[in-house]
C-alpha cells in the first residue's frame, strides 16, 4: 500500500507499557512533513527502571504493541527504531582536536571528519558502547560557535561532542529481544534525545530548554543551550516510584496504589484535601479502607519534588542553568499528573510548560498524549535519518556521523 | 572575642587567677607531679599525697602529705584500694584542709594501685567539699598488668566519676598505638606520663593565659560542675599549607579518640587551637567546622591563641567528654568568637580542655525528652556504645516492587525507598 522506505517506526519498550508508532515520510521534504498513522501499545511487564528484567513477558509484549500498530497503520513493520533508557546510561561532553594541514588552509570535508573522529576517541569502559555522538560545535582557532566550518581558513580545528553511552550488555538486551521477533533495529536512540526531538523547535533549542520525560521506571533529561544537546541524563525513578511510595505510605496493593495515583493524585498538597478522606471499597462496593487525601498528595508531591531537585542539582553542577532561556518542558506519563507544572516551577524556579510535539501531524489521539511523545520522537529520529540517506547515500557508512548533521537540521 | 593587645587583655582578666592545687597521688600521681613541677605551671600549688614514705621522699613537691597510719609502718597500701580509702578517710580533714583555699584543684594520679584508685576518690571528695572545682586526670593501667589492677582501676574511676567534676582519663592500653615497638619502658612511661600531662597543661592554660579566642574560667565551671563525666583528649600538630586539613585528618584518626567514635559520642567538646603568627582565620575556621561536623550533638567550646614559637605550626588540643551515666542537660554556654591579630609574648596560650556531664539542676520534661532522643535519634553517636544497637532501624523499609531490582543509589541514597520516609516526614 505505501513505498516502503517512507514508513519509519519507532519502538519504545517501557517500564509501564510498549508503545509502537508508525509514522509516514511524506515526499516532499517540508517542515511538518511526518504524519503518524498508527499507533499500537501494550502493558509492559517485563521492564523495571526502564531495563527488560524478563525477556519472555517483555517479548509478547512488544508483539503485541507491534502487531496493533501494523493493523492500524495497515503496514507491514520490519524495521523500528527503537528507544533506549535506564540508570546506565549517561553522557559527557568530549573535544576533539585536528590541526589543518592544507597549504592554503582552508578546511574541508576530510578536516571536519578527522576532527570529528577524533572527538570519538574516547576512553570507556570496556563494556560499555556509544549510544549516539552528537556534534555540539566547531572551534576554529578557538572561534567559538562555527556550525559548518568547511570552507573557512584556519590552522586547528577543534569539535565538542556530547557522548551518550551505556552498557553493551544491557542495551544489547533489547535489540536481541526486538531482533527475536524478526523486526530489524535500524538504530537505537536515547529515549531523552528522542523526547527532546519530537517536542522541540529550532528556536527553543537555540534559546536552550530542558526537557524532562518522567516515564513509569526512569526519567530522562535532555539540556539544549545554543541549538544544541549540552546534557544528557538518566534517572532511574519514575512514576513506578510514585505508586511504590503510595502503596507503602497508604499501606494499600500496588494495583489500588496505581489506581489512587490516577484518581486522586496531584503534584501539590492543597488547602481543599487537608484532612480529606476517600473510602475504597471492593468489587462487591464494600468499603475496604479509608485513604487520607492529604497523605496521598503529599508522598506523591515529595517525591515529585524530588525527582525535579535531583535534576536540577544535576544541572547546576554542570553549570547549564543559566542557558534554559526558553525554559522546562515535561512529558512522560507523569506529565499527566495535576499540577505538575506547578511543583517543577517551584522546585527548579523557572518557568515550566508541558510539552506539545511539533512539526508531526496525523493521529491526534496520539499528539496529545504526554506518554507517547518518546515514540513520535524516535519515529521523528528515523524520518530525519532515512531522509538523510536518501539525500546522500554515500554517507550510509558514517551513520553517527549522519546522526550529528541531522541535528542540526529541522 | 578579646582582641586586645597584650594590655587590655590583661585588664579583661578576672581580677584573681583562679587558685590552682595539683595533687599527685599514688606513686604514679607522684611522679608525674615532678615531672609537671616546672616553669609551666607557674603559680599552681603542687601537693604529693602518698602512703609510701619512699615514693614521697623522692618528690620534689613542696608540700608532702603522708598518709599513715600504724597499720601500715611506712609502706604502701599493698596495692589494694580499700586500705588506702580507709587510711584516707581517717585522715580527711588533714586532706580537707590541704585542699582549702584552692578554686581548682588538680588530680594526677595512675588508677590500678592501692593509693591511687583507693584515695582519689575521697581526696575529690574533701576537695569538693573544701568548695573547688575538681578535675581528675587519670591513667588506666597497661593490660598486661592484670585483671586486678584493671578492675580496681575501673571501679576506682567509677568511683571518681562520681564525685569529681571532671575526669580525663587515658587508658594507657591506647598509647600502644602511639609508640612503636622498640620504645623502652621507661620511655612508655615517659609518654603516658607526658599525654597525661599534655591535658593538664591545656586546662591549665586555658585557665590563665589568655587568648585570641578565650575559654574563661567561669565557662570551665558551668560545662564541668557537677557533670561527673568522663573525658577522651587528644593533641595533634602539623605544618605546612595543609595543615588545617591535616589536624582534622590526625584527630579523626587519634586512637585516643577511637578513630573519631569518641567525638561522635561527646556531649561536650573543647578544641583549643594554637598556632604562630601566621594562624589564619580560614584554618580556626576549617578546624572548627570539620570538628563540628564530627560531634553534631556535643556543645563545642573552643579557644584560640596565638603562640610565636609554633612558628608555621598548628596545634590542637581537643577534650571531648563523653554523657556521663546521669543525664545532663546542657549549660547554655558557647564560646566563640572572632580572632584577630592580638599576640602576647607568654608562652603557648589558650589551650583547650573540655568536658561535660550530668545534670546539675533537675532536667525539665522537654529537656529529658531531648536527652531521650540524642540517645535513640543520634545519627552514630551515642554516649554509651551498648545501647548502639538500639539505633539500627527497627523496621526494615521494604521497597515493594524494587525489591528485587536493582537498588537506585544515588549520592549516597536508595531513591528506591520512598521519599518521606527518607525524608523523615511524618503522616499522621
Amino acid at each position: 500500500m505505501f513505498d516502503d522506505s517512507s514508513i519509519v517506526v519507532g519502538l519504545e519498550i517501557g517500564t509501564s507499557k510498549v508503545c509502537a508508532v508508525v509514522g509516514e515520510r511524506n515526499p516532499d521534504p517540508a517542515v511538518g512533513s511526518l504524519n503518524i498513522i498508527g499507533l499500537g501499545q501494550a502493558r509492559s511487564r517485563g521492564v523495571r527502571k526502564g531495563e527488560i528484567v524478563d525477556p519472555a513477558q517483555a517479548e509478547e509484549d512488544v508483539r503485541n504493541a507491534i502487531v496493533e500498530a501494523e493493523q492500524m497503520a495497515d503496514v507491514e513493520i520490519r524495521n523500528v527504531y527503537l528507544g533506549v533508557t535506564g540508570a546506565h546510561i549517561r553522557g559527557f561532553n568530549n573535544r576533539g582536536v585536528h590541526p589543518v594541514v592544507s597549504a592554503d588552509r582552508e578546511i574541508s570535508d576530510d578536516d571536519v571528519q578527522d576532527v570529528v573522529k577524533n572527538a570519538k576517541a574516547i576512553n570507556l569502559p570496556t563494556e560499555n558502547s556509544v549510544v549516539h555522538a552528537i556534534r555540539q560545535h566547531f572551534f576554529v582557532d578557538g572561534q567559538d560557535g562555527v556550525t559548518n566550518p568547511v570552507g573557512m581558513l584556519g590552522s586547528r580545528l577543534e569539535v565538542d561532542m556530547h557522548v551518550v553511552h551505556g552498557h553493551t550488555n544491557r542495551l544489547q538486551n533489547a535489540i536481541r529481544l526486538v531482533k527475536g521477533l524478526q523486526l530489524e533495529v535500524d538504530e537505537i536512540v536515547s529515549n531523552g534525545l528522542a523526547s527532546s526531538l519530537a517536542l522541540l523547535t529550532n528556536e527553543q533549542k537555540e534559546l536552550g530548554a530542558l526537557i524532562i520525560d518522567i516515564g513509569g521506571g526512569t526519567t530522562d533529561y535532555v539540556v539544549y543551550a545554543n541549538g544544541v544537546i549540552k546534557h544528557t541524563g538518566v534517572l532511574a525513578v519514575g512514576g513506578d516510584h510514585v505508586s511504590n511510595d503510595l502503596a507503602y505510605g497508604l499501606k494499600v496493593p500496588l494495583s489500588r496504589a496505581e489506581k489512587l495515583k490516577l484518581e486522586l493524585g496531584s503534584a501539590l498538597v492543597d488547602a481543599e484535601c487537608r484532612g480529606q478522606a476517600v473510602t475504597i471499597t471492593n468489587e462487591l462496593g464494600l468499603p475496604l479502607k479509608t485513604v487520607n487525601v492529604e497523605h496521598l498528595r503529599r508522598i506523591m508531591s515529595l517525591r515529585l519534588e524530588e525527582i525535579f531537585q535531583l535534576v536540577g542539582q544535576d544541572l547546576e553542577q554542570a553549570g547549564l542553568f543559566d542557558y534554559l532561556r526558553g525554559g522546562v518542558f515535561l512529558c512522560g506519563g507523569c506529565a499527566r499528573v495535576p499540577q505538575i507544572a506547578l511543583l517543577a516551577e517551584q522546585a527548579l524556579q523557572m518557568p515550566v510548560s508541558l510539552g506539545q510535539t511539533n512539526s508531526v501531524s496525523g493521529l491526534k489521539s496520539a499528539l496529545d498524549q504526554p506518554e507517547f511523545v518518546t515514540a513520535i520522537g524516535l519515529v521523528k529520529f528515523g524520518s530525519f535519518k532515512s531522509r538523510k540517506r536518501e539525500g546522500k547515500p554515500s554517507l550510509v557508512s558514517g551513520i553517527k556521523g549522519a546522526l550529528s548533521n541531522f541535528l542540526r537540521r529541522p | 572575642m578579646n582582641t586586645k593587645t597584650k594590655t587590655p587583655v590583661a585588664v579583661l582578666e578576672p581580677a584573681r587567677t583562679p587558685a590552682v592545687k595539683i595533687f599527685g597521688v599514688g606513686s604514679a600521681g607522684v611522679a608525674m607531679l615532678d615531672t609537671a613541677n616546672g616553669a609551666d605551671f607557674a603559680g599552681a600549688g603542687f601537693i604529693a599525697v602518698n602512703t609510701d614514705a619512699a615514693s614521697l621522699a623522692s618528690s620534689s613537691a613542696p608540700v608532702k602529705i603522708q598518709l599513715e597510719t600504724r597499720l601500715l609502718r611506712g609502706l604502701g597500701t599493698g596495692g589494694d584500694p580499700e586500705r588506702g580509702r580507709a587510711i584516707a578517710e581517717e585522715q580527711f580533714t588533714t586532706l580537707k584542709t590541704a585542699c582549702e583555699g584552692a578554686d581548682v584543684i588538680f588530680l594526677v594520679a595512675g588508677l590500678g594501685g592501692g593509693a591511687g584508685s583507693g584515695i582519689s576518690p575521697v581526696l575529690a571528695r574533701a576537695a569538693k567539699e573544701s568548695g573547688a572545682l575538681v578535675l581528675a586526670f587519670v591513667t588506666l593501667p597497661f593490660a598486661c598488668e592484670g585483671n586486678r589492677r584493671q578492675q580496681q582501676a575501673l571501679s576506682g574511676l567509677d568511683a571518681l566519676k562520681s564525685v569529681a567534676d571532671g575526669v580525663i582519663c587515658l587508658p594507657c592500653q591506647k598509647t600502644f598505638k602511639l609508640i612503636d615497638e622498640n620504645t623502652s619502658v621507661l620511655d612508655t612511661f615517659r609518654i603516658t606520663d607526658g599525654l597525661l600531662l599534655e591535658s593538664v597543661r591545656g586546662v591549665w592554660r586555658l585557665l590563665t593565659r589568655p587568648g585570641l579566642i578565650r575559654i574563661h574560667f567561669d565557662d570551665l565551671c558551668a560545662l564541668v560542675r557537677d557533670r561527673h563525666s568522663e573525658s577522651v583528649f587528644a593533641s595533634v600538630e602539623a605544618t605546612g599549607p595543609a595543615r588545617a586539613r591535616e589536624i582534622v585528618e590526625k584527630l579523626i584518626a587519634h586512637p585516643l579518640l577511637d578513630e573519631g567514635r569518641a567525638l561522635a559520642e561527646s556531649e561536650a567538646v573543647l578544641v583549643s587551637l594554637v598556632g604562630g603568627r601566621d594562624l589564619t582565620m580560614a584554618e580556626v575556621n576549617r578546624v572548627m567546622e570539620q570538628v563540628g561536623r564530627q560531634c553534631e550533638r556535643a556543645q563545642i567550646i573552643m579557644g584560640a591563641a596565638v603562640d610565636e614559637s609554633l612558628k608555621g605550626r598548628l596545634s590542637v588540643t581537643i577534650i571531648a567528654a563523653k554523657q556521663g551515666p546521669i543525664p545532663l542537660d546542657l549549660p547554655p554556654v558557647m564560646k566563640t568568637g572572632e580572632a584577630d591579630e592580638q599576640v602576647t609574648s607568654r608562652g603557648v596560650m589558650g589551650r583547650s580542655s573540655g568536658r561535660c556531664g550530668s545534670p546539675g539542676a533537675p532536667l525539665t520534661p522537654e529537656q529529658r525528652e531531648q536527652n531521650v532522643a540524642r540517645n535513640i535519634g543520634g545519627r552514630g553517636r551515642k554516649s554509651n556504645p551498648k545501647m548502639l544497637q538500639a539505633q539500627l532501624p527497627l523496621s526494615i523499609i521494604s521497597k515493594g516492587r524494587f525489591d528485587k531490582s536493582e537498588p537506585t543509589i544515588y549520592k549516597g541514597e536508595d531513591l528506591d525507598i520512598p521519599t518521606y520516609i527518607r525524608r523523615g516526614v511524618a503522616l499522621n
